[in-house]
């Protein structure tokens, strides 16, 4: 069929399934904004800066599993989106991003709004493209969505000259894709994994090191049934939590620089380590030469790239956790029993019980690890939770009761302020059903603040639970520990009126210094479905703990606060 | 770990940013690039970039993979068996001898490859260590300008 190049794209979406789009229009992607206009196969969210768009789809593809879309003009439209690709892109996360350009005629001539989208988010993206033939356009949007989501997910750039969006050509969307230079390894090779399983089986100490790849595979249900099966402990990553599941006794908790007592000794001690999509990041290590002395270590990975890439591994199996655990679990199935390594958990339990995961309670003043735990018993697994970057994020990894995958969406690669808020944008358009919550603080929260408007407009009620100190925390709290104390531009004591900024956008807003006042707050939220902003003043100088000191040994942990600020 | 000298021959499909994706990661990722040739391979629609670069084990297995990584990139071929060339121009002034030149570029497979008014313009093809001999004997005839190319590798 003849159609123009802004209707491909409007077609293509449509033939992807996609059911919303987050954007913000602009000259040169008029003409695909005038087909979104006279369509009805998906809606488009009005964000009101494109960073939150692309947070947005992001968020969304996150709570679903399915490729987030995100549209934006050229230049600055694309530049603000930037931070948005790259904070999908250290996640892994599978998301298309259309961005308009100058006419092919003006590429190279600095043009009004001309930028090198391709250039400048080469680094950022899975692939990007520059569509420079109408031809091409079917494929290219094909194939973006193909590579966004096959192998190791990520984004990808579709940048589109305006003329080509104008121009008519002939449309038939391509039922598959055949890029001959890019065939991920899924399967595993099983010589490998019957290797893996011998390992298993010999091993005393075994520890299941399982990171968002388990996620983004889908393979939590294999992952328990493996750790359940033999009685193996697992430790998570930050981006894992929810995959075994809180409950779930064989889960340590979480590993690395935040991560509780028991799960770094299970590292530091183990004799095998079973890493499934997890990557090795200097977050989770620790100093290298400490990290996991004496153990073995088997790599399940889709990125071959990932492998011994700061670790060497004994065992690396390049494929799809899905799949290698289903192999996994068929070798393994009936050599094993839940008693075989008892021994083992035991010495983690008493770990656990010598430096349980733990904060001090207080009648004064609210701390912000009882609002995480607090939100976890009165809404628990009916929630998704996002959060900003900073202390409250770490507390939410650590107490936050996640029950499931895709329950706890967090920035943990890139570390971007501001994603919460239009992630939990994103997460609710894809999970209506639940209430959505974001953890943030003082300091993250203005940055994307203007989203207010966004969710007030598109009845979006997600719940912004400021977690407020009056400080950029987590840099106050590194200032604490290793600069002797000079808050260099970390106090916020500085503050706005967030509950009259919430209901200013046409939102509700709340001011909590009371732990009453806050189960008052949160129900009422819930009940006016409104987007909101719950102020709470918690604790000023609450500081993240267990803590392990950038490039110390993952079994030397800060566990008790020494700090003299209180 | 010692760093290791690596020729790399990447088969990439032939499309206008796949250099810059090629050289951006290695800029990206801090690593080193000593020589880069790049040129379409006949009667395909696939060109070979040739790469010289140095690092320990960890860093050139990273590079591979890295290289496979890149959507538009066939195949990654990084071999320690590989013949390589390596190409060198030498502008002399007119005044040296032109048959001692002459000589000197015959003893590395070379030859004469111009002669002007005012200057002699000598070529040699030969292996990079052979290149770099040559180029330390043509001092003493006061070299005006040294053009190197990169190197160009085939498997054994
Ligand atoms: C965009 C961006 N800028 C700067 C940082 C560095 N940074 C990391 S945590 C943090 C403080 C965050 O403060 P706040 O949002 O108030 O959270 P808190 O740590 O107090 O819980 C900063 C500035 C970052 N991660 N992202």
């Amino acid at each position: 069929m003849k159609m123009s190049g802004a209707r491909m794209v409007c077609e293509a979406l449509i033939a992807e399934g996609v059911k919303t789009v987050f954007g913000y229009p602009g000259g040169a992607i008029m003409n695909v904004y005038d087909e979104i206009y006279k369509q009805d196969g998906f809606e488009h969210i009005l964000n009101r800066h494109e960073q939150a768009s692309v947070h947005a789809a992001d968020g969304y593809a996150r709570a679903t599993g399915d490729v987030g879309v995100a549209m934006v003009t050229s230049g600055p439209g694309f530049t603000n989106a930037v931070t948005g690709l790259a904070t999908a892109y250290m996640d892994s996360i599978p998301m298309v991003v259309i961005s308009g350009q100058v006419p092919l005629s003006l590429i190279g001539t600095d043009g009004f709004q001309e930028i090198d989208a391709v250039g400048i988010s080469r680094p950022c993206t899975k692939h990007n493209y520059l569509v420079r033939d109408i031809k091409d356009l079917p494929r290219i949007l094909k194939e973006a969505f193909h590579i966004a989501r096959s192998g190791r997910p990520g984004p990808v750039l579709v940048d589109i000259p305006k003329d080509i969006t104008a121009q008519i050509g002939e449309f038939e969307y391509p039922k598959s894709v055949n890029i001959p230079s890019y065939k991920p390894t899924t399967k595993g090779n099983k010589r490998q994994i019957d290797k893996a399983v011998e390992a298993i089986l010999k091993s005393k100490k075994p520890l299941l090191y399982v990171g968002g790849g388990v996620v983004l595979s889908n393979a939590s249900d294999l992952v328990r049934k493996l750790a359940n099966m033999g009685g193996i402990p697992a430790v998570e990553t930050l981006m894992a939590r929810g995959v075994m599941g809180a409950d779930n006794p064989l889960l340590q908790g979480m590993l690395g620089m935040h991560g509780n007592y028991s799960s770094n000794m299970a590292m530091s001690e183990t004799d095998l380590i079973i890493s499934l999509g997890a990557r090795f990041d200097d977050r989770v290590t620790g100093k290298l030469s400490e990290f996991a002395k004496y153990a073995d270590i088997i790599h399940v990975d889709i990125d071959p790239a990932n492998i011994s890439k700061l670790v060497d591994v004994d065992y690396p199996i390049v494929g799809d956790v899905s799949i290698v655990l289903e192999k996994m679990i068929d070798g393994i199935e009936g050599k094993i029993n839940p008693d075989r390594y008892s021994d083992w958990r035991d010495v983690l339990d008493k770990y656990d019980n010598l430096h349980p995961l733990s904060y001090e309670d207080s009648d004064e003043v609210i701390k912000p690890q009882w609002v995480i735990e607090r939100v976890g018993e009165l809404i628990g697994e009916d929630a998704v939770i996002t959060s900003d970057v900073g202390q409250h994020q770490m507390w939410t990894a650590q107490h936050y009761p996640f029950d499931r995958p895709r329950q706890w969406i967090n920035s943990g690669g890139l570390g971007t302020m501001g994603f919460g808020f239009p992630a939990a944008i994103g997460a609710k358009k894809g999970c209506p059903d639940k209430i959505v919550i974001n953890f943030t603080g003082d300091g993250s929260i203005l940055m994307n603040m203007q989203e207010l408007v966004t969710a007030s407009e598109y009845k979006i009620p997600v719940i912004n639970i400021i977690l407020n100190n009056n400080f950029l925390g987590m840099v106050r709290q590194w200032q604490s520990f290793f600069y002797d104390s000079r808050f260099a531009e970390t106090d916020l004591s500085y503050q706005p009126d967030y509950k009259a900024v919430a209901e200013a956008c046409g939102g509700i807003g709340y001011t909590v210094t009371t732990k009453e006042e806050f189960d008052k707050a949160l129900k009422d939220a819930i009940e006016k479905n409104r987007v909101a902003f719950i102020n709470v003043a918690v604790n000023r100088f609450e500081n993240v703990l267990p803590m392990v000191p950038a490039g110390g040994a993952l079994y030397n942990m800060i566990l008790a606060d020494k700090t003299k600020e209180k | 770990m010692a760093d290791v000298r690596r020729v790399i021959s990447i088969l990439v499909e032939n499309e206008s940013s796949v250099l810059s994706r090629v050289s951006g990661l290695f800029a990206g990722r801090g690593y080193n690039i000593e020589t880069l040739t790049v040129a379409p391979i006949p009667d395909t629609n696939r060109s070979r970039i040739t790469i010289v670069t140095k690092g320990s084990k960890r860093v050139l297995e990273q590079i591979t993979k890295q290289l496979h990584k890149l959507i538009p990139v066939y195949k990654v071929v990084e071999h320690e068996e590989m013949v390589e060339k390596e190409m060198v121009l030498v502008k002399f002034p007119i005044d040296e001898k032109l048959a001692d030149i002459q000589a000197l570029c015959q003893a590395y497979n070379g030859g004469i490859a111009n002669v002007g008014a005012d200057m002699i313009i000598g070529m040699v093809t030969d292996e990079p260590c052979r290149i770099k001999h040559f180029v330390e004997a043509t001092k003493r005839y006061n070299p005006i300008e040294i053009v190197r190319g990169g190197v160009v590798a085939i498997e054994r």
